[in-house]
């Protein structure tokens, strides 16, 4: 039973430890990247490549001075940068890196970490609620509307994939698509389902990923150009740092669960090295791909972005769940 | 698209966009009453950057104050210096040489082309697209340094002078010209493909801000503002001046007056500055870049005279009144941003916020010009 | 319903292609340059703060005739010059340059006669004091020899 638990908690640790890590780093990652992008060489001074950028950051926000401005609602404001972070760090727990690593498997992990993505929600609502700031508030709304809006044809994807592998267990689905390359549910012909449309899920639950994550170019709620910055525009020192940090995690959690649904998890094409590097090869394509598109497309308007939910996104994933249901009793 | 809503009067609350504020470029300020994020009415309010231009007009001789134009407008202060020479020649009646004129026409074009790439970073930027600013500022770069290379600064020119220039071009402009059109017309197809064909931004700007015929002719806005909605009127072909008459170019009309219209007008008109520098640097021909007689000093005969010009914003005019001696009586300046911009506060009611700052940086306002 | 899916097709193109053009442009070259530790060469005509011109003999080349101080729109200059006894051109003795309020227009070289005045190639200009900002040529152009 002690062996079980300080198994737990050592991975526990080491799911916020790489959290951290991937949160601290990714920032590094999209500031050389859209430099290249842009042609510039990006953060290059400190450390080789500018790898100390990441910890130097750190240490300035740390040191900086918490200023809660005048009026606001002093419990929910300190609240809300924590909320923003914790639930990208507890999900870790239940993500399957490999078949071995694993924190605590569950048999219903999909539900956990949507459970904890609809916190993330929380987290900006009290942040723009709480910090007196028109900008804030109007951000914060934003942020809801598109929350709500982005977790319908979110979930309904993932339970055409659920339906798929009959399981809400992470490690179960993966499973499921583990014989070959072309069982990972993006493919259509030989997986469980036989579904010729489960690329397009896999590009709706992908768009879901980015409006969810609050990204470009879905990233209203910041929207440098009209709000400001957004939730965050009365946020400083390390208020602000867990607002970014969170971020960042939330994009490695949205990575991981994309490519556990639809992108074989930890199988392996070609065998070349074991699961885990699979794993983090095809997570780490995924998240240079959201930086790419960050830095490629302008922002959608919010009736853009809620047109593109209601009218295209829900209608096609919902179509999906039935033809896939069909399909599942078909075969 | 943002349709107007019917509101209460009371549910509304005020939200002072600027004087500091990423999208008003500068230091304007609009207070908008919002509902939502709704704008029941929004006013504009300048002066925040206000320098006296014209009174300082009254206070100078004429060469004094020939450094001032190009801070009235810091993008594009080729053709505001253009309009200020022009209408001192045409009160003393000075003669400028061919070379000096077609060297003019030369820099007033390139100098409109970094504007508008400069305005089009910053309106991509606006929408959210960060990229594309940095591209634009790439080939910006290029105009900058040629410029630098000639007049000797890369903002504020100061380069014409009465009668002529205050230096002449070397073969190493003109080459570097020619190369530079070829380049800037790549570059317009790879912002073809990066942003206008992008959906995401054609949605935004598709049947934005639609202006009329009739409200463009009532603010008295010019440039790509009222080309976008259909008015055919560009200073350059409508009252000629300079070498322009010599020259083979379209005027882009669009005729949607949405966002997008003035955006596609803006994007034709550097192709259309391309062309001009083509025929100019083909055309130019030897000679001297200041009359003969070079004159020494500047007083023009008491009287009335105007001069406009197109400059990358629009209709600039000059108005000076003379009264004989080498101190201007009045010098009123037209500046173009002052007249688009207030077309603001009628157009964006009702509007979303997001779609009115889309709409205002579709305006292209340079602040410093509206206040003078 | 063709409107529909074609619009969501081109829609996905356009994105597309929008990427294919960031993606090559990731594998170009840096354009910009790295300020501090490399720094442009400043153009021929580049115009800097005047500085006085020398002769041979390492005197200003100014006889504090005064027509730049006239030409300036802002009143930066002030200049005083001496005539010594027997000499036949007067002598610089002070040359103060009002950097705070000069804007870089060249009207004192143009109007100068004696090609007394050029401009430095100096853009580095940045204090805390606005006492730094106010030239005197003459000293700079003492140190200059030095």
């Amino acid at each position: 039973m002690s062996l079980t638990l300080l198994n737990v908690i050592i991975a526990v640790v080491i799911a916020i430890a790489f959290a951290a890590l991937n949160a601290a780093y990714l920032v590094w990652a999209e500031r050389r990247g859209a430099a290249r992008i842009q042609r510039r060489p990006g953060p290059n001074i400190n450390g080789p490549f500018g790898l100390l950028q990441p910890p130097l950051d750190g240490i300035k926000l740390m040191a900086k001075q918490l200023i809660i401005p005048g009026g606001v609602d002093k419990i929910l404001f300190i609240a809300a940068p924590v909320l923003a972070m914790f639930p990208a760090i507890m999900s870790f727990v239940t993500i399957p890196f490999s078949d071995t690593i694993v924190a605590k498997n569950m048999d219903v992990g999909i539900l956990m970490i949507f459970a904890f993505a609809s916190m993330g929600g929380m987290s900006l609502l009290f942040a723009g609620w709480s910090s007196r700031n028109k900008y804030a508030m109007m951000s914060s709304i934003r942020a809801v509307s598109q929350a709500v809006a982005y977790e319908i044809p979110m979930l309904i994807t993932t339970i055409t994939v659920v339906m798929i592998a009959g399981s809400m267990n992470l490690m179960e689905i993966v499973h499921q698509q583990s014989s070959s390359i072309l069982h990972w549910n993006i493919f259509p012909l030989l997986g469980n389902s036989h579904n010729l449309l489960m690329p397009f899920s896999f590009l709706i639950f992908f768009v879901c990923t980015l409006a969810e994550t609050n990204r470009a170019p879905f990233d209203l709620g910041e929207a440098e150009s009209e709000l400001v910055a957004g939730f965050h525009t009365e946020y400083g020192s390390m208020g602000f740092g867990l607002f970014f940090m969170g971020e960042y995690a939330n994009i490695v959690i949205g990575s991981c669960m994309t490519t556990i649904l639809f992108l074989g998890g930890w199988g392996c094409p070609f065998g070349l090295f074991p699961g885990v590097w699979w794993f983090l090869l095809k997570l780490y394509i995924l998240i240079a791909t959201i930086i790419w598109i960050r830095w490629t497309f302008p922002r959608t308007t919010i009736y853009g972005l809620l047109n593109l939910s209601w009218k295209i996104l829900i209608p096609l994933s919902l179509f999906n769940l039935l033809f896939t249901a069909g399909l599942i009793k078909v075969f | 698209m943002s349709s107007p809503i019917q509101l209460q009067p009371d549910e509304t609350f005020v939200l002072n966009v600027g004087p500091q504020h990423p999208a008003t470029h500068g230091v304007l300020r609009v207070k908008m009453e919002m509902n939502g994020e709704y704008i029941v009415n929004a006013e504009t309010v300048i002066g925040y950057i206000h320098r006296m231009h014209e009174k300082m007009g009254e206070n100078k001789t004429y060469p004094q104050y020939l450094m001032n134009l190009s801070r009235m407008d810091y993008l594009g202060a080729m053709g505001y210096s253009h309009g200020h020479v022009l209408v001192v020649e045409k009160a003393s009646g000075i003669e400028v040489p061919e070379r000096a004129e077609y060297i003019r026409a030369i820099m007033v074009e390139l100098n409109r082309i970094s504007s508008h790439l400069f305005w089009f970073g910053a309106f991509v930027m606006d929408l959210g697209g960060f990229s594309p600013l940095m591209y634009a500022l790439q080939d910006r770069e290029h105009i900058l340094d040629m410029l630098e290379a000639v007049t000797g600064s890369r903002l504020t020119y100061c380069y014409f002078r009465f009668g002529g220039l205050y230096n002449d071009v070397d073969d190493e402009f003109v080459d570097a010209a020619r190369r530079f059109i070829p380049r800037m017309r790549k570059s317009l197809i790879k912002y073809e493909k990066l942003v206008t064909g992008n959906i995401i931004f054609r949605k935004r700007l598709e049947g934005n801000a639609l202006l009329s015929k009739e409200t463009c002719r009532k603010y008295g806005a010019t440039s790509a503002v009222a080309r976008g909605s259909g008015i055919n009127y560009d200073v350059r072909k409508n009252e000629p001046y300079s070498v322009y008459p010599e020259f083979d170019f379209d005027v882009p009309v669009y005729h949607e007056g949405d966002s997008l219209a003035r955006y596609m007008v803006r994007m034709d008109e550097i192709e259309q500055s391309l062309r001009i520098i083509e025929q100019g640097l083909d055309k130019l021909p030897d000679g001297p870049i200041m009359p003969a007689k070079k004159p020494k000093l500047i007083k023009p005969p008491a009287g009335d005279y105007y001069q406009a010009v197109e400059t990358a914003r629009g209709n600039f005019g000059v108005r000076l009144v003379s009264d004989g001696t080498k101190i201007p009586y009045r010098l009123k300046l037209r500046s173009p941003t002052f007249s688009n911009m207030h077309l603001f506060d009628e157009t964006c009611r009702g509007m979303m916020i997001m779609d009115a700052l889309a709409f205002m940086g579709s305006l292209d306002l340079v602040i410093p010009e509206i206040d003078r | 319903m063709v409107a529909y899916f074609s619009e969501i097709y081109n829609g996905l193109i356009s994105l597309f292609i929008g990427m294919g053009v960031t993606f090559k442009e990731f594998f170009k070259p840096t354009v910009t340059v790295q300020y501090p530790y490399e720094t442009l060469t400043m153009a021929d005509k580049y115009r800097g703060h005047v500085e006085l011109i020398e002769n041979d003999e390492g005197k200003p080349n100014c006889v504090a005739c005064g027509l730049c101080a006239r030409a300036c729109p802002s009143g930066c200059i002030t200049l005083a010059g001496e005539k010594p006894e027997g000499a036949k051109k007067k002598v610089l003795t002070r040359y103060i340059l009002d950097f705070t309020r000069c804007s870089l227009c060249g009207s004192c070289v143009e109007s100068c006669n004696f090609n007394a005045l050029e401009f430095s190639k100096e853009y580095n200009l940045a204090s805390t004091r606005k006492e730094d900002f106010i030239f005197d040529l003459l000293q700079r152009l003492e140190e200059r020899n030095k």
